[in-house]
C-alpha cells in the first residue's frame, strides 16, 4: 500500500473519529454505571430500539458468557424498554432522539462511547438480534477467548453474521420475551456464501444467505454484506467504518488467513426472523432510517408479503459451534 | 530422599500458592522464584500467605523478560537455594505457576527413586531439529544479542542483519556442543551441582547471557557434560503452537489430560476452576504406574497447527480466504466435466449416473439456471439455482457446491452456451476431469426446427466460444486432467474414451461398461454441415465429417458392445 493511500485513511479514521465525538451531544444518560468498570472487564456495546422483547434473554446470554458491563445506545424507544434497561444492575444507558440515520446506522455512538469507555478493553459490538458463538463457546468462557487471544497478539476477531429464519412462515410461531430465539429461528443457510476482498479496507466481503436467496435474488449484488469484526481489544484510536463490517486501522480486519491457513473466527447469530419481523420491517420501511435507503427493507416488505417461508430442503438445523465448524462457516484456527 | 521443586511464578500468584502448598502437602521441598516484574505489595502478600507452609523458601528475585537471561539466572538461584537448604533432596524439579501435576506427587517421587541417576531433561543439537519458529537456530549461539526481541525488536532484527552481513561469530567455550530443548527439566542433585559448582561457570554464563532464549539452551548444554544417564525427554507436557508460545489448557482437557498419564503439564489457563479442583483438590486419581502417554494430546495440538497452516483444503470463508496459488486444494474434492456428452448422446446423465455412482448434473453454469440433478431448485448448503446468484461469482458457486458436497463425487455437463467465465478456473484446477467433444453443440442445432439463418448465426457464435475454451484448456498452466476429442473422432470408436474417462472417476468396481449411451441419430448430419459450409460458416471444431457418411448410431444401436456376463 502506497504512502498516500495509507494517509488517506488516515485522515479517514480522523474524520470518522471526529464526527463521533461530535455525536456524543446526541446521547443523554439515562442509567450511567460506569464507575464500576474493573480493568479487564469484557464489555458489549449496542445499540437499540423498540427491541424490548428480546433484551431479556440477550442481556442472560452474555452475561452466562462472561461479559462484565454493556453500553445501550436507545434510540427513541417506545415499549419500555429503556426503563428496563436503566434498572439492570451491570447495564450504562443512553438515549437520544436524533436520526439513526445520520449517526451513519448508529455506528457514531458506538464508535463515541467505545472511544470513550472501551479502551484497553474487549469489546463486542452487537445488535440485540445477534447472538455471538465462538469456538468452545459451550465449554469455555469469553474470556478464555480473549486472552487467549491477548497471548496470541491478535487484536480483533472475525464473527460471519448467520441469518437464523424459521421452519414456516416467519410470523407462524410467536416469540415471548426471555425465550431462546434459537428454539423458533433454528434453521439456517451451511453452504451459499460468495466471498470477496474489499482491496480499500483489505476486509472480506460476504454475501449470501437466505436473505440472498430469497430477497435478493434478482439482485444479489444488493444482498446485504454478513462479514463482521465485532469482537475487538478496543483502543481510542480505533474506529468502526461501516457497521461492524470494517473498522480502521484496516490491519484490524485482516481476520483471515491468506496462506492458505485458517484463523480462528465465530459466528453472529442473526436472530431477526421471528414473528416481530413483520411489523419491524414495517416500521422501519416508514421511518426510511436504514442504510442503502433502506432497500433491504423494501425488499422484505414485497418478500415477505408473497412467501414468507424461507426454509428450504437443504437448510440446516442448528445444533452447536462444532456442526458449524465442521460446515466451514467459522474455524478454531489453532485454539485446541 | 525427595523430589525438590523449584517454582518460576509471574502471575495468576493466586494459583500458584494452590500448587505450592499442593507440592508441599505431598512432602516435596518448594523454593519460588517470584518475578521481579511482580509489584513489591502483591509479592509481599504472597510471601505472607504462604508463611505457613513448611520446607518452603523464596529465592532472589530476577526479571525473568522472555527470552533473555533472567529465566536461567532465576532457576540458578533457585536450584543453588534448594541444594544448600534442603540436603534431603535427589532430583530437582524445574515447574513453572501454570504447570499442574496431573498425577499424585508420590508417583512422581517413586518413579524419580526408581532411576536415581536419571537426568530428564530435553536436549538436542541444533542441526537435528527442527524446533526453532523465526529461522535463529544454530545462529542463536554464534551471535550477539544485546536488544530485547520484545521491547526492541527493530534493532534486535536489524543487529541480527548486520552480523549476518559482517559474518561476526562469537567464540563457543571450549568444550560446549549447543544442545537445546524444553526449558522444564528435572535433574540430579549429581549433575545439577556439577553445573552450579564448576570452576568455569563463571566463563559459562557470560557466553550464555548474551546467547538467543538461553533457558532452553544453558541447562540443555551444560547437562550433556556431566550427566551419566541422560533422559532427553522432559517429564512436563507442553506444546508448542506455529508461533512457538505453548498450547493452554482449559476445563474441557481434562479427560484428555488424565489419559496421559503424564506428570506436570503446562500451561494451564488460570480461570480453569475444574481443572484446578480435578487435580490438586481431591487427587484420588488410582495408581497404575505407566509410562507417560501424551499421544493423543500431541495429535490434538498437532491438528490444530495443521488447521492454522494449512487448513482445510477448498474451504473459503471468514477466516480462510488464501491468495491465488496457496490455496492448498483449490476445490474440495476431484469432479468430472463433461462438454458434448449430453448433445451427442440422448439422456447421458442418466446412463453416467448409472455407471458411475456419482450425482450428475446438467448444465450447472446454463444460461437459464443451474441445472442439478434431478431438476432440484436448491442443492446441498441451501445452494439456489438462480442464474443471477450464481453468476455474480461463477468460482464461488463451484468452491460452493464441491465443499457442500463433499464425499460425493460430482459430475457435471459445460459447454460454449454456459457461463465461460469459469472455464479459465476450472482448467487450472488438479481437481477437475475435463472431457471435450468437440464440436457436438451443433447436434442440437442440427435436431432444432429453427430457421437456418438463425442456426447459423447461433453456430457461428457457439464455435468461436468453444475455440477460445479450447484454447484456455490447452493453456501451459492448466492443471486439470483434460481429454479433448473432434466430434469425428469420438464417434468413430465412442466407447473406449469413455470407457477411460469412466474408469477414472473409480466410483465402482473396475467391470467393464455394461450398458452404452445411446447416441444421437446422426444421419444427415454431415450434409447439416454442408449447408453450414455452404452458407459461408465453415464449422470445423467437429473435425472431418464426410458429407453421406455410415449411419453409425443405427449401427451402434444393434451392437452389444463389451458386454460382459458374469
Amino acid at each position: 500500500m502506497g504512502v498516500i493511500r495509507s494517509y488517506r485513511l488516515r485522515l479517514q479514521r480522523r474524520r470518522w473519529r471526529i464526527r463521533a465525538f461530535r455525536k456524543r451531544r446526541d446521547l443523554r444518560p439515562v442509567a450511567n454505571r460506569t464507575d464500576q468498570i474493573k480493568q479487564g472487564d469484557l464489555f458489549v456495546f449496542s445499540t437499540q430500539r423498540n427491541e424490548g422483547v428480546r433484551l431479556p434473554y440477550f442481556l442472560k446470554y452474555y452475561r452466562d458468557m462472561g461479559v462484565n458491563h454493556f453500553f445501550f445506545v436507545d434510540n427513541d424507544s417506545t415499549d419500555g424498554s429503556l426503563d428496563y434497561l436503566a434498572r439492570q444492575p451491570d447495564v450504562s444507558v443512553w438515549t437520544t432522539r436524533a436520526s439513526y440515520k445520520r449517526a451513519r446506522f448508529g455506528i457514531d455512538w458506538m464508535n463515541w462511547l467505545l472511544m470513550k469507555y472501551a479502551h484497553g478493553h474487549w469489546a463486542l459490538t452487537v445488535d440485540p438480534d445477534e447472538l455471538f458463538l465462538y469456538p468452545f463457546c459451550d465449554t469455555r468462557p469469553l474470556r478464555a477467548l480473549t486472552d487467549w487471544l491477548d497471548a496470541s497478539s491478535i487484536k480483533s476477531f472475525s464473527a460471519m453474521l448467520l441469518d437464523m429464519y424459521p421452519k414456516g412462515r416467519i410470523d407462524a410461531q410467536p416469540y415471548s420475551p426471555g425465550q431462546d430465539p434459537l428454539e423458533i429461528a433454528s434453521w439456517f443457510d451451511s453452504g451459499n456464501y460468495t466471498i470477496e476482498r474489499n482491496p480499500k479496507f483489505g476486509n472480506l466481503w460476504i454475501q449470501g444467505g437466505p436473505r440472498a436467496r430469497v430477497f435478493f435474488k434478482d439482485k444479489p449484488a444488493l444482498a446485504p454484506a454478513l462479514n463482521k469484526v465485532p469482537l475487538v481489544k478496543w483502543d481510542r484510536r480505533y474506529a468502526y467504518v461501516s457497521s461492524t463490517h470494517n473498522l480502521l486501522p484496516r490491519g484490524l480486519n485482516l481476520v483471515y488467513d491468506e496462506w492458505g491457513g485458517e484463523k480462528a473466527s465465530g459466528v453472529l447469530m442473526h436472530t431477526k426472523f421471528l414473528d416481530t419481523f413483520s411489523t419491524k420491517a414495517e416500521e422501519e420501511l416508514n421511518r426510511k432510517q436504514h442504510y442503502g435507503a433502506s432497500r433491504e427493507y423494501l425488499a422484505y416488505a414485497a418478500g415477505v408479503k408473497e412467501n414468507p417461508d424461507l426454509w428450504c430442503k437443504w437448510s440446516e438445523k442448528y445444533i452447536n459451534w462444532r456442526q458449524l465448524e465442521i460446515l466451514g462457516l467459522m474455524s478454531k484456527g489453532n485454539w485446541a | 530422599m525427595s523430589v525438590g521443586i523449584v517454582m518460576l511464578v509471574h502471575t495468576a500468584l493466586g494459583r500458584a500458592e494452590q500448587l505450592a502448598r499442593h507440592w508441599a502437602k505431598s512432602g516435596c521441598p518448594v523454593v519460588i522464584h517470584v518475578d521481579k516484574i511482580v509489584p513489591q505489595d502483591k509479592h509481599d502478600a504472597f510471601v505472607f500467605a504462604l508463611s505457613d507452609v513448611p520446607q518452603l523458601k523464596f529465592s532472589r528475585r530476577h526479571r525473568c523478560e522472555w527470552g533473555t537471561w533472567g529465566l536461567v539466572a532465576a532457576s540458578q538461584d533457585a536450584s543453588e537455594l534448594m541444594l544448600s537448604e534442603f540436603p534431603d533432596v535427589r532430583h530437582v524439579y524445574l515447574a513453572s505457576g501454570s504447570c499442574m501435576p496431573l498425577r499424585p506427587v508420590d508417583e512422581l517421587v517413586a518413579y524419580l527413586t526408581e532411576r536415581p541417576r536419571t537426568d530428564f531433561i530435553e536436549s538436542a543439537t541444533t542441526a537435528d531439529v527442527p524446533w526453532t519458529v523465526g529461522g535463529l537456530d544454530e545462529e542463536r549461539f554464534t551471535m550477539h544479542f544485546p536488544f530485547s526481541w520484545r521491547r526492541n525488536r527493530y534493532l534486535f532484527d536489524k543487529f541480527v542483519d548486520f552480523q549476518r552481513f559482517f559474518g561476526l561469530k562469537r567464540h563457543i567455550p571450549n568444550g560446549v556442543v549447543p544442545h537445546m530443548g524444553s526449558q522444564w527439566w528435572c535433574l540430579t542433585r549429581q549433575t545439577l551441582s556439577a553445573i552450579l559448582q564448576d570452576p568455569a561457570r563463571r566463563n559459562y554464563d557470560r557466553y550464555f547471557r548474551r546467547v538467543w532464549i538461553p533457558d532452553e539452551s544453558y541447562f540443555q548444554t551444560l547437562a550433556r557434560l556431566y550427566s551419566t544417564n541422560i533422559e532427553s525427554r522432559s517429564l512436563t507436557l507442553s506444546k508448542f503452537d506455529f508461533q512457538g508460545k505453548p498450547h493452554i489448557f482449559y476445563d474441557d482437557h481434562l479427560q484428555l489430560l488424565r489419559r496421559s498419564d503424564c506428570f506436570v503439564a503446562r500451561k494451564i489457563w488460570p480461570n480453569a476452576e475444574r481443572l484446578y479442583q480435578a487435580f490438586l483438590d481431591n487427587p484420588n486419581v488410582q495408581s497404575n504406574g505407566t509410562e507417560p502417554n501424551p499421544g493423543k494430546i500431541d495429535r490434538i495440538f498437532a491438528k490444530a497447527v495443521d488447521r492454522r497452516t494449512r487448513g482445510r483444503p477448498g474451504l473459503f470463508m471468514q477466516s480462510r480466504y488464501p491468495n491465488f496459488g496457496w490455496e492448498n486444494g483449490m476445490t474440495a474434492g476431484k469432479y468430472s466435466i463433461f462438454q458434448g456428452f449430453s448433445e451427442l448422446f440422448q439422456d447421458f446423465e442418466g446412463w453416467l449416473a448409472r455407471a458411475t455412482g456419482a450425482q450428475v448434473h446438467g448444465h450447472l453454469y446454463a444460461p437459464e439456471r443451474a441445472e442439478y440433478a434431478g431438476g432440484q431448485p436448491v442443492i446441498n448448503g441451501a445452494l439456489s439455482d438462480n442464474a443471477n446468484l450464481r453468476d455474480i461469482n461463477p468460482r464461488a458457486f463451484l468452491t460452493n457446491l464441491l465443499w457442500n458436497t463433499r464425499g460425493e463425487r460430482q459430475c457435471f455437463q459445460y459447454g460454449p452456451r454456459d457461463n465461460p467465465k469459469i472455464n479459465w478456473y476450472f482448467a487450472r484446477d488438479p481437481n477437475a476431469q475435463i472431457s471435450v467433444i468437440s464440436g457436438a453443440w451443433a447436434v442440437p442445432l442440427f435436431k432444432s426446427n429453427a430457421n437456418f439463418a438463425d442456426i447459423r448465426k447461433e453456430a457461428a457464435r457457439l464455435q468461436k466460444l468453444e475455440s477460445k475454451m479450447l484454447d484456455e484448456l490447452r493453456s501451459p498452466d492448466s492443471k486439470a486432467r483434460i481429454r479433448i476429442w473432434t466430434m469425428a473422432e469420438f464417434i468413430e470408436a465412442p466407447m473406449e474414451p469413455l470407457q477411460v474417462v469412466i474408469d477414472e472417476i473409480g466410483q465402482k468396481s473396475s467391470r467393464r461398461l455394461a450398458e452404452a449411451p445411446r447416441m444421437e441419430d446422426l444421419t444427415g448430419f454431415g450434409q447439416f454441415l454442408q449447408n453450414l459450409k455452404n452458407q459461408g460458416m465453415h464449422p470445423y471444431l467437429m473435425g472431418d465429417f464426410p458429407v453421406d457418411p455410415v449411419p453409425r448410431s443405427a449401427r451402434n444401436r444393434k451392437r452389444k458392445p463389451y458386454l460382459v456376463k458374469k
